[in-house]
This record gives C-alpha cells, sequence and structure tokens, in this order.
C-alpha cells in the first residue's frame, strides 16, 4: 500500500516537472541533432552540423567571453561588499536595522524596475553619471552605446542588486560564530584586521564558496535587464548567453540552434550544481 | 567595537544604496522640469502617477499579476505538500532516484529551457494566457524540498496519536503535518511570491496582449526608451510596480530576509 500512496501523492508534481524539465531538456538536447524546420524544408537530423557551426559563430563566443567579463566583475566585489556589510550590520552600529533595510532593498525589487532606475543614470546628457562628469568638465557620454563602457554599466547595477542578498548570508554565519572566539582575541590583544584575518575570514569560508558558486549560477541567468538597456548591443558588446538563447529563438527563429546554444548553457549550469552538491556534502562533514 | 570612521562610511553606503529609489521618489512626485534639479522648494505632484496609470494599461497589469502570483502559489502549497509527505513518510519503491529527479529542478529552472516549453505551451493551446505563464513553476522542487525537510522533523508520535484516533492519511497529513508546518509555508510563500511578482523572462515569451501581460512585461514595454514617455512618468509606473512588494517588505523585513536566505541555500 505505501507504494501506491507514495506514487499517488507524488503523481500531479511529478507530470508537471517532467512536462516542463525533464522532458524539455532530453527534447533540446535532440533538438541540436536537427536542422530549423521551414515550410518548405521539413528538419531533418544533422548530426553534429549545428555544434560545428556553434564553433565557428564569433557571436557565440563573444556571449561567453561577456557572461564571463560580467561574472568576473560582479562576483568578487558583490561577495567582499556583502562581507563588509554583513560586518558592518553585525556590529554595534546606530540605527542598525535602518542600514540592513538600506543594503537588502534591492534585492526586492525586479530586474526591470532596475533597470529602469538605472537607465536613467547612465542617460547621455540628462544621466546623473554625465551630470558628475560635467561637473569635473568632461563632455557627455553615451555610457551604454560604447563597447568600452557598456559591460561596466551592467557589472555596477548588478552589485548594486545583489550585493545586499549575499549579505543576509554573511550576516548568519556570523552570527553563527561563538563570541567566545572574539573575547578570546581582545584578551590576546590582536587587532581588529588581524582577528578578521586569521579567525574570522577561515571561518566564513564554506559560506564564501556557498556565495560564490550561487553567484556563478546567478550571472549565467540574470538576463532581463538587458531588454531594457541594451538589448545586448553595441554589437554584442553587452550580449550574454541566455539573452543569445532568446534572440536566436524568438527573433531569428533558428529553434535548432537555440536548443544547441541551451544545451551549453545546460551543461555549464550542470557543472556548478556538481560543485555546489560536493559542496553540500562537505558542509555536513563539518558538523 | 567598530570605529567611527567605519561607522560613518557603513552609513554613506547606506544612503548610496537607497540612491536609487530615493531617486525615483524624487523624480516621480515633481513635476519633469525637476527631475533633474535638486530644488527642495519643488512643488509636489501626484499628477506623475496619474500619467503613468493612463499610459499603460497598469490596472490590467495588476489585474494578472496577483492572479498569477496567487493562482501559482495556491497550486504550489497543494502539489508541494502531497510530494513533500509523500518524500517523507512514504517509503515507497523508487523513492531515491524520484527524489533527485525533483531535485534537478532546483538548476534546470523552467525559463532556462524557453524554446522547448514555448513549444510545449503551444501545443496545449496556453500560448498568451496567465496559465500558460504559471503552468511550468507550480510543481517546485523548493518547495518540495523545503516542505520535506520540515515534515521529516515533526515527530512520528503525533501521526500514530492521530491514526489510532481513527484519522486517515490525508487527515494526519492536513491536522497534523500542515498546521505544525505554518512557519515553513509563510517562508515559503513570500519566497514564490515575490519571485513570480518579478519574474519577467518566461511571461513575456508566453505572453502577447495586454489581457495577460503581468507587470514587469508592462512595465518593459512602458519603460523602453523608444516608448518616448517622459523620465518623471517612467519613475511613477516603477514606483508603483514595486510598491506592493516594498512595502510588504518594509513592514516584514526580518521574514523577509529568513526566507530569501532559505531559497538561497535550499
Amino acid at each position: 500500500m505505501r507504494h501506491v500512496y507514495g506514487w499517488l501523492l507524488l503523481t500531479p508534481a511529478a507530470i508537471l516537472l517532467v512536462a516542463f524539465t525533464h522532458y524539455p531538456a532530453l527534447a533540446t538536447l535532440a533538438e541540436s541533432f536537427f536542422s530549423t524546420g521551414t515550410a518548405v524544408r521539413p528538419s531533418r537530423f544533422v548530426g553534429i552540423d549545428n555544434y560545428e557551426s556553434l564553433l565557428g559563430d564569433p557571436v557565440f563566443w563573444q556571449v561567453l567571453r561577456n557572461n564571463f567579463w560580467f561574472a568576473l566583475g560582479t562576483i568578487p566585489t558583490s561577495i567582499a561588499l556583502a562581507l563588509l556589510m554583513a560586518l558592518w550590520v553585525n556590529a554595534r552600529l546606530p540605527a542598525r536595522a535602518l542600514v540592513r533595510m538600506a543594503y537588502f532593498t534591492p534585492t526586492v525589487l525586479p530586474m526591470i524596475a532596475v533597470a529602469n532606475l538605472w537607465l536613467y543614470f547612465y542617460t547621455p546628457q540628462i544621466g546623473l553619471l554625465d551630470k558628475v562628469a560635467a561637473m569635473f568638465g568632461a563632455g557627455s557620454h553615451n555610457w551604454l552605446g560604447n563597447p568600452d563602457t557598456v559591460m561596466g554599466c551592467l557589472v555596477a547595477m548588478t552589485i548594486w542588486k545583489e550585493a545586499g542578498f549575499f549579505m543576509i548570508f554573511y550576516l548568519a554565519a556570523l552570527q553563527s560564530l561563538p563570541p567566545e572566539l572574539e573575547e578570546a582575541g581582545r584578551i590576546e590583544g590582536a587587532s581588529r584586521w588581524y582577528f578578521f584575518r586569521r579567525v574570522t575570514f577561515p571561518l566564513l569560508m564554506p559560506t564564501t564558496l556557498f556565495v560564490l558558486v550561487n553567484a556563478t549560477i546567478n550571472s549565467f541567468k540574470l538576463v532581463d535587464h538587458l531588454f531594457i538597456l541594451t538589448k545586448g548591443g553595441p554589437d554584442n558588446a553587452s550580449n550574454l548567453l541566455l539573452y543569445y538563447i532568446y534572440q536566436v529563438a524568438f527573433s531569428f527563429f533558428d529553434v535548432a540552434y537555440a536548443a544547441t546554444l541551451t544545451v551549453i548553457l545546460l551543461l555549464l549550469l550542470s557543472i556548478f550544481a556538481v560543485v555546489q552538491f560536493q559542496l553540500i556534502e562537505k558542509r555536513v562533514h563539518y558538523r | 567595537m567598530i570605529s567611527n570612521l567605519e561607522k560613518a562610511a557603513a552609513w554613506v553606503l547606506a544612503i548610496l544604496w537607497l540612491s536609487p529609489l530615493l531617486y525615483a521618489f524624487w523624480a516621480a512626485f515633481h513635476p519633469p522640469a525637476f527631475a533633474t534639479t535638486f530644488d527642495p522648494l519643488a512643488p509636489l505632484t501626484l499628477a506623475n502617477f496619474e500619467k503613468a496609470w493612463g499610459y499603460a494599461p497598469f490596472p490590467r497589469h495588476f489585474l494578472n499579476t496577483v492572479v498569477l502570483v496567487t493562482m501559482v502559489l495556491a497550486a504550489q502549497l497543494v502539489l508541494c505538500t502531497l510530494a513533500a509527505f509523500a518524500f517523507a513518510r512514504f517509503d515507497f519503491a523508487g523513492r531515491d532516484l524520484a527524489f533527485a529527479l525533483v531535485l534537478v529542478q532546483l538548476m534546470i529552472m523552467p525559463e532556462v529551457l524557453i524554446v522547448e516549453n514555448y513549444r510545449t505551451m503551444a501545443r496545449l493551446g496556453l500560448i498568451d494566457t496567465i496559465l500558460g505563464i504559471g503552468l511550468p513553476y507550480m510543481a517546485s522542487a523548493f518547495g518540495i524540498f523545503l516542505l520535506r525537510q520540515t515534515f521529516k522533523t515533526i515527530p512520528r508520535e503525533l501521526e500514530e496519536a492521530a491514526r489510532v484516533e481513527g484519522c486517515s492519511w490525508l487527515g494526519v497529513l492536513w491536522r497534523v503535518y500542515v498546521p505544525l508546518a505554518r512557519p515553513t509555508y509563510l517562508a515559503y510563500a513570500l519566497v514564490s511570491v515575490s519571485y513570480h511578482w518579478n519574474n519577467f523572462l518566461w511571461p513575456l515569451i508566453v505572453t502577447n496582449s495586454v489581457s495577460t501581460r503581468p507587470l514587469t512585461v508592462g512595465l518593459a514595454i512602458f519603460g523602453a526608451p523608444e516608448s518616448g514617455v517622459d523620465w518623471s512618468v517612467i519613475s511613477a509606473g516603477t514606483l508603483m510596480a514595486v510598491a506592493p512588494l516594498l512595502v510588504a517588505f518594509l513592514l516584514f523585513q526580518r521574514q523577509f530576509m529568513q526566507s530569501f536566505m532559505q531559497a538561497g541555500i535550499k
């Protein structure tokens, strides 16, 4: 009976999970070996042709590079800021709750709204950035229209959006550290920086690794802001993998190639998931 | 103890962090002429909100988002409760494999598989429906995982006592497990509502008319530079779209942070 009950209870959720996660993942893989069908030429098996054109597609490589720079730009800075925020908010600070609220607020906003708010900073001439630049005598600059500055703009905005979210993990970890440690440090006459470097930071290592993996996964999933700010431009300078998949599928209607790109994305996500899983395993070991 | 210098730095960073939002408030509540000049005596106005409300079909978008969020959450609560109960208390054949397959969704969210999921929705005739936006999210691996963890901590004795009293399996679930897992349900609901209130890519793909588009999609169309709407009105529209969630966050900060943390840790 337990078999019947178990499966009966699971069935409704299982049907939906299979229909929208497992089946499409496998169908995507299958699709990547076929050509995109048209009204005159139906889809046919092409082997690894799609993967060959992927390797020869300069936009694909650029998008991967962009994803790499986007991750490298956002992750270390937002982790460092998150740690700093957590240390401050964990210490005795006047109006601590207010400061914590300020740091965390961007987390509850949709990326679309964030992009709307930040678009204005980057607008040439009337935007805040150009106004500040004008104060220093610099001329107007098209921040989002220039391939050299566009990625920096997106990185700054994403750091603002994410740092507060990562802060709460550090905050929880800090609060679980025994207070005796700090007392012992003080008695021994350790400076705050020394204590942080030799005691707090190493103890927070599992949190740092955990946040690192999460941040990496996020950097591949965050694309909403591109719809408002740049549409991947100029000349693909700010395009990211998931956004490129969207373009290929819904603007160029090349479904087979979009599937091929999706397979790459799934592959990357799986690698991160395996790393994440191993981290969690290790952390269980600590206890 | 931290030095006064650090306290000041913490404060400066906090103000810096709030400034984009504060700036949006400034622009939204003042006439467009004052959008970029910070004159403390500038007249206050609600005209931008009125305009935003009129330019885009905001009432409709609000309604769609509320319907979407409610529908998804209701379905998630039912489906995840049943599945989590099965995983926590029934030792059925293939349980561990099934659970591992459920966890796959933590990594591959439906919006990553946009091409195939769009095709499935087309086959089901659910393109441009609110159900089409919500359906892929209704069986949530995160919800199943979270509830399973909670259910496992509930002592078996309680369940056995209820069984002796003549409760059926579903009765046990409803009378023992669900009430005891209330904090988990609250945490999960906050995460789910925030996620779907803010979700954009999948709703954008699957909808193509005002009658189904949620707020985020409406906001994206309205705020796009080519729409030519002026900055004050965009600020007002953006604030309206985020207001419900923002107010809820300000009221229940602690709950929000704790829920988001659980969602991160999984």
